[in-house]
């Protein structure tokens, strides 16, 4: 390389060093320390955060000077049979993107956590699986060839399981970590698997470097059969590690961990290493899957599926981490759809937008569960903003994100996906790698669900009267080290769109416009495959905007107007109760309250319709005044309902949570002899070990040999 | 000699260690199996190591004998734990794994 | 038999050598079969150790001295009175009264021919004209070399495990 690359972007792996120390540090002096290793993650992180901007100024400089050119600095780490197995790390646009979204993110959640869990026993080793989660992340990204990759891969993974059962005294937290680990596991076999094929196939069988495996097969010296076969597997493995649709059902389950390594994992570490290896290896995707030039593909239909999936289950859930946590779902749909539709900049993109506004969300809904001590939104939240007013400010920004209104960041990414579709042929916008049309509904669908089931989570928390235990007093706003990090993040929320303003965007000069797509996009260089870019369209982002305008409008019909006079018919008897609810009749008073709450129940979930038969005369006033908009909003409330509670109890439950759950039910059925599979007796596990490995080296040898 | 002559040896060897893992009962038997795969392991190892005249077979096998011995105190002392709480060593008894 | 036919085409026959494997590997194979089957604990110790005799001569055959010695050593001196010992502590079933069910012998039998017709392909595939020429043993001199040289992180890793080992067994199986 004739340019000597900047000492930032050549000294990267720097960043996932720092905090790796840290881990180390913490487990070994974090007690005696003053603030039991607190302090060391935090700087720790503080320093690494510096040294990504550092790099993504020089990025800049660097792509500014020579044009996209991947910094790679790598050194043996061992070689056998003449495979040299190198290890290094692999800086360009993307990964040092990356870094930045993992450093502020994991840095914002160490200050949070210093408040949020202050009090907990295992304070310090808490602070050191942080630390490493944020190392095994940056490791991840730095990877410059696939078989560091699957260490990073793994190493995220272990840490994910320590953090989500880090109260592992209580059997539901230890079996949600085992949940995400071992439905991790099956992924991790697609992964190994198509690491291999991409070893011999694409490395020729002696490389694994990313670049010249992506290199090989841009200039197509690879068979197609065996890069279907690669990204079918790898598919496997980000299905599970991205929450996709079938493997999912860890990732709501891993709400059982504390709220900020929720946030770390669906925001920036864990969940969106999926997403990244994709992007990573995406010439690997574009051509198995056959992106270019088709109107379906395996990855934008599951992403698409997901994501409309992901936000119906949204609608059902009381736990307010697990409406964000499908909520999160969906998003990834989003993305792997973007990258299955070829919008390979649009996904990245909403990978960065969404770090920060769904880190905030879940910082957010932290602080309110820290104030009221659960996570029921039904049970013991409600009027919350009334305790809470700086906390229900960042919310409702992360919120108006997510749900993709103007202009904040969630809607710039959101319409680039949309727009990346091609299915989109009205008033000159369009291009793309292919006509995904059916992606397109899927995606404005999935908007509109997005804008409803935040309204319905900010209403049930925020609004209406506060329905939790008041008997240790009002809850009350966070400390600063919880509302600092919330702040940031709302703000980023806000302003992180505008970094990649769609082309031809008429407002501002073109000097403006896509320096995300820019930088970060290695279009130009010799590792990525030739994909078209969709032409952006202003009609389309007034669509998508007037269809999550009309998602969110008739929640906010539904909830805030309708919902919100019967709370105020009910209040009315809520009142006449004796305030503070004193000792002499505090059991009728909390029979009323459990009443009113299941008349609530019975109003969200049974349907308008049959509430109002119990309050005639609002019922009354409405049908005379808007008996056509009643009953529109009627159904579609009922509609979503329904078939979000169906889809949640049917496939959700019983089918996939029951599929992956439950080996030894299917087996019951199937008689005897299968049963026996699941009957703990190690020795049967061991047969069908080594009889499966008898017949995995079989097939080898069918295939490869004979 | 036949390279294979060995390499086949080591196979039956390390099948009937297989089959002896996977139908002993006894705690101490299973681990006697596991020590047939061992060795058949070993053989392989220095075979090639003749085969391709290089010291590292020897080398490996070596280590793995190590490992072995390892694995034996190891085995052993589970066993004997398992005897201890539960006054058997049938594994056909311990199915804590139960789905 | 094509294996026998490659035997007999061999241009260097070692005529002595190969009888002498044919004589061990059948012994060994028929103690390996009494080790599995065998319903007295300590007579499964006992064809163990033919087991592990037979390894030592064949490492002999292949030329590799040390590791032979080392195999009798190791394993017929200290391993197999570890398993005796084990025996005893345990006060395992000394008679013949080890009774494994019929369907799990059979599964098992499955299994191994399974992976052993799976192996046995894949070896007279890939190795059919494997030969073996030993002329000289091979010397302790070269192995230590090696190991001390080449090896020796892998050596200094094998000496904690055993350390690690030591002390874990000691931590499980100690009464408290």
């Amino acid at each position: 390389m004739t340019h000597n690359a900047n000492w930032f972007l050549e000294y990267a792996w720097l960043v996932p060093l720092l905090p790796a120390l840290s881990f180390v540090g913490i487990l070994f002096f974090g007690k005696r320390m003053r603030y039991k290793g607190a302090e060391l993650g935090i700087a720790a992180v503080s320093l690494s955060f510096l040294l990504a901007v550092c790099a993504g100024f020089a990025w800049i400089q660097h792509h500014d000077d020579v044009g996209y050119q991947a910094v790679q600095s790598s050194t043996q780490w061992l070689q056998s049979g003449g495979v040299e197995f190198g290890a290094g790390v692999l800086v360009d646009g993307l990964s040092v993107m990356m870094l930045l979204v993992v450093t502020i993110v994991s840095l914002l959640v160490h200050i949070y956590s210093t408040d949020y869990v202050g009090d907990d026993k295992r304070y310090t080793h808490f602070f050191a699986f942080l630390s490493l989660f944020t190392a095994a992340m940056l490791f991840f990204v730095l990877s410059d060839n696939i078989l560091q990759m699957i260490v990073g891969w793994e190493l995220v993974g272990v840490c994910s399981f320590v953090l989500i059962g880090h109260w592992w005294e209580e059997k539901p937290n230890s079996d949600a970590a085992l949940k995400a680990f071992l439905t991790n596991r099956v992924g991790d076999v697609g992964l190994i698997i198509g690491t291999i094929t991409l070893f011999f196939a694409a490395g020729g069988g002696n490389t694994f470097d990313t670049i010249k495996i992506n290199e090989a097969i841009v200039q197509g010296e690879v068979g197609h059969t065996a890069l279907v076969v690669a990204s079918v597997c790898l598919m496997a493995a980000v299905m599970s590690k991205s929450g996709q649709f079938i493997l999912h059902t860890w990732l709501p389950d891993a709400m059982a961990g504390p709220t900020p390594v929720s946030a770390l994992i669906h925001a920036a570490t864990m969940v969106v290493a999926g997403v990244f290896m994709i992007a990573r290896l995406y010439p690997v995707f574009f051509e198995g899957m056959q992106i270019g030039g088709s109107s379906i593909n395996l990855m934008a239909t599951i992403g698409a599926v997901t994501l409309v999936f992901g936000g119906l289950l949204a609608f059902v859930q009381d736990d307010i981490k697990k409406v964000l946590a499908y909520s999160t779902v969906s998003q990834l749909g989003y993305m792997v759809m973007a990258l299955g539709v070829g919008a390979w900049t649009a996904a990245v993109f909403h990978l960065f937008t969404h770090a920060f506004f769904k880190a905030n969300l879940f910082l957010g809904s932290g602080s309110v569960a820290h104030a009221v001590h659960s996570f029921d939104m039904k049970k013991d939240m409600g009027g919350m903003r009334k305790f809470m007013p700086k906390t229900y400010v960042t919310f409702i920004i992360g919120s108006l994100a997510l749900a993709g209104l103007f202009p904040l960041a969630g809607f710039w990414s959101k319409d680039e996906i949309l727009v990346g579709t091609g299915g989109w042929g009205l008033f000159g916008g369009t291009g793309g790698n292919g006509a995904y049309t059916f992606h397109l509904l899927m995606g404005l669908f999935g908007a509109a669900l997005t804008a409803a089931y935040m309204t319905r989570c900010v209403y049930l928390t925020f609004h209406g009267e506060f329905r939790g235990d008041r008997s240790h007093g009002d809850p009350h706003e966070s400390g600063p080290r919880i509302l600092v990090p919330l702040y940031i993040l709302s703000g980023l929320a806000i302003v992180a769109g505008f970094v990649n303003l769609p082309a031809g965007f008429q407002l501002v000069g073109d000097s403006w416009t896509e320096r995300f797509g820019h930088y970060v996009e290695p279009y130009k260089s010799s590792y990525f495959p030739a994909i078209d870019h969709a032409t952006p369209s202003w009609s389309l982002a007034v669509v998508a905007s007037v269809v999550a305008l009309v998602g969110a409008g008739v929640a906010i019909y539904y909830y805030f107007v309708k919902v919100d006079r019967l709370a105020d018919q009910t209040q009315q008897s809520l009142t006449e109760l004796p305030d503070g609810l004193s000792k002499s009749n505090g059991l009728a008073g909390a029979g009323h309250k459990v009443l009113v709450n299941k008349y609530y129940l019975d109003h969200l979930y049974e349907g308008v319709i049959v509430a109002f038969t119990k309050v005639p005369l609002a019922r009354a006033a409405y049908w005379v005044n808007q008996k056509v908009i009643d009953r529109t909003v009627d159904a579609a409330g009922e509609t979503a309902v329904l078939v979000g509670r169906q889809v949640y109890d049917v496939v959700d439950q019983s089918v996939i949570d029951g599929f992956v759950d439950g080996s030894g039910r299917v087996s019951d059925a199937t008689g005897e002899e299968l049963r026996q599979i699941n009957s703990g007796k190690v020795q049967n596990y061991a047969a069908i070990l080594f009889a499966m490995a008898a017949v995995l080296a079989g097939t080898f040898l069918i295939i490869f040999a004979l | 000699m036949l390279l294979n002559q060995f390499l086949l040896l080591s196979a039956v060897l390390f099948c009937i260690g297989v089959y002896g893992v996977l139908a002993r009962k006894n705690g101490v038997l299973v681990l006697m199996s596991i020590e047939l795969i061992l060795n058949a392991v070993n053989i392989n190892l220095v075979a090639f190591g003749a085969l391709t005249d290089n010291v590292a077979g020897a080398v490996f096998a070596l280590f793995t004998i190590a490992v072995a011995a390892a694995e034996v105190g190891i085995g052993l002392a589970i066993v004997l734990l398992i005897y201890r709480n539960r006054r058997s060593i049938d594994l056909s008894e311990i199915d804590l794994m139960k789905g | 038999m094509s294996l026998l036919a490659a035997l007999s085409a061999d241009a260097d026959l070692y005529v002595a050598q190969n009888v002498f494997f044919a004589v061990i590997a059948v012994s060994m194979i028929y103690s390996a079969v009494r080790v599995v089957t065998t319903g007295n604990v300590v007579h499964a110790a006992l064809w163990l150790v033919v087991v592990l005799a037979g390894v030592a001569a064949q490492f002999i055959l292949l030329g590799s001295e040390f590791v032979a010695v080392t195999q009798v050593l190791v394993y017929i001196g200290a391993v197999v009175v570890l398993f005796l010992f084990g025996v005893m502590l345990t006060r395992a079933s000394l008679g013949d009264d080890e009774s494994v069910g019929d369907e799990k012998r059979g599964m098992a039998a499955v299994v191994g021919v399974l992976l052993f017709a799976v192996m046995a392909i894949a070896l007279i595939d890939s190795f059919e004209d494997g030969r073996l020429v030993i002329e000289t043993p091979q010397s302790v001199n070269a192995v230590s070399d090696a190991i001390f040289s080449q090896y020796i992180v892998a050596f200094e890793a094998v000496s904690v495990l055993l350390l690690a080992a030591l002390i874990g067994a000691i931590v499980v199986a100690r009464k408290d």
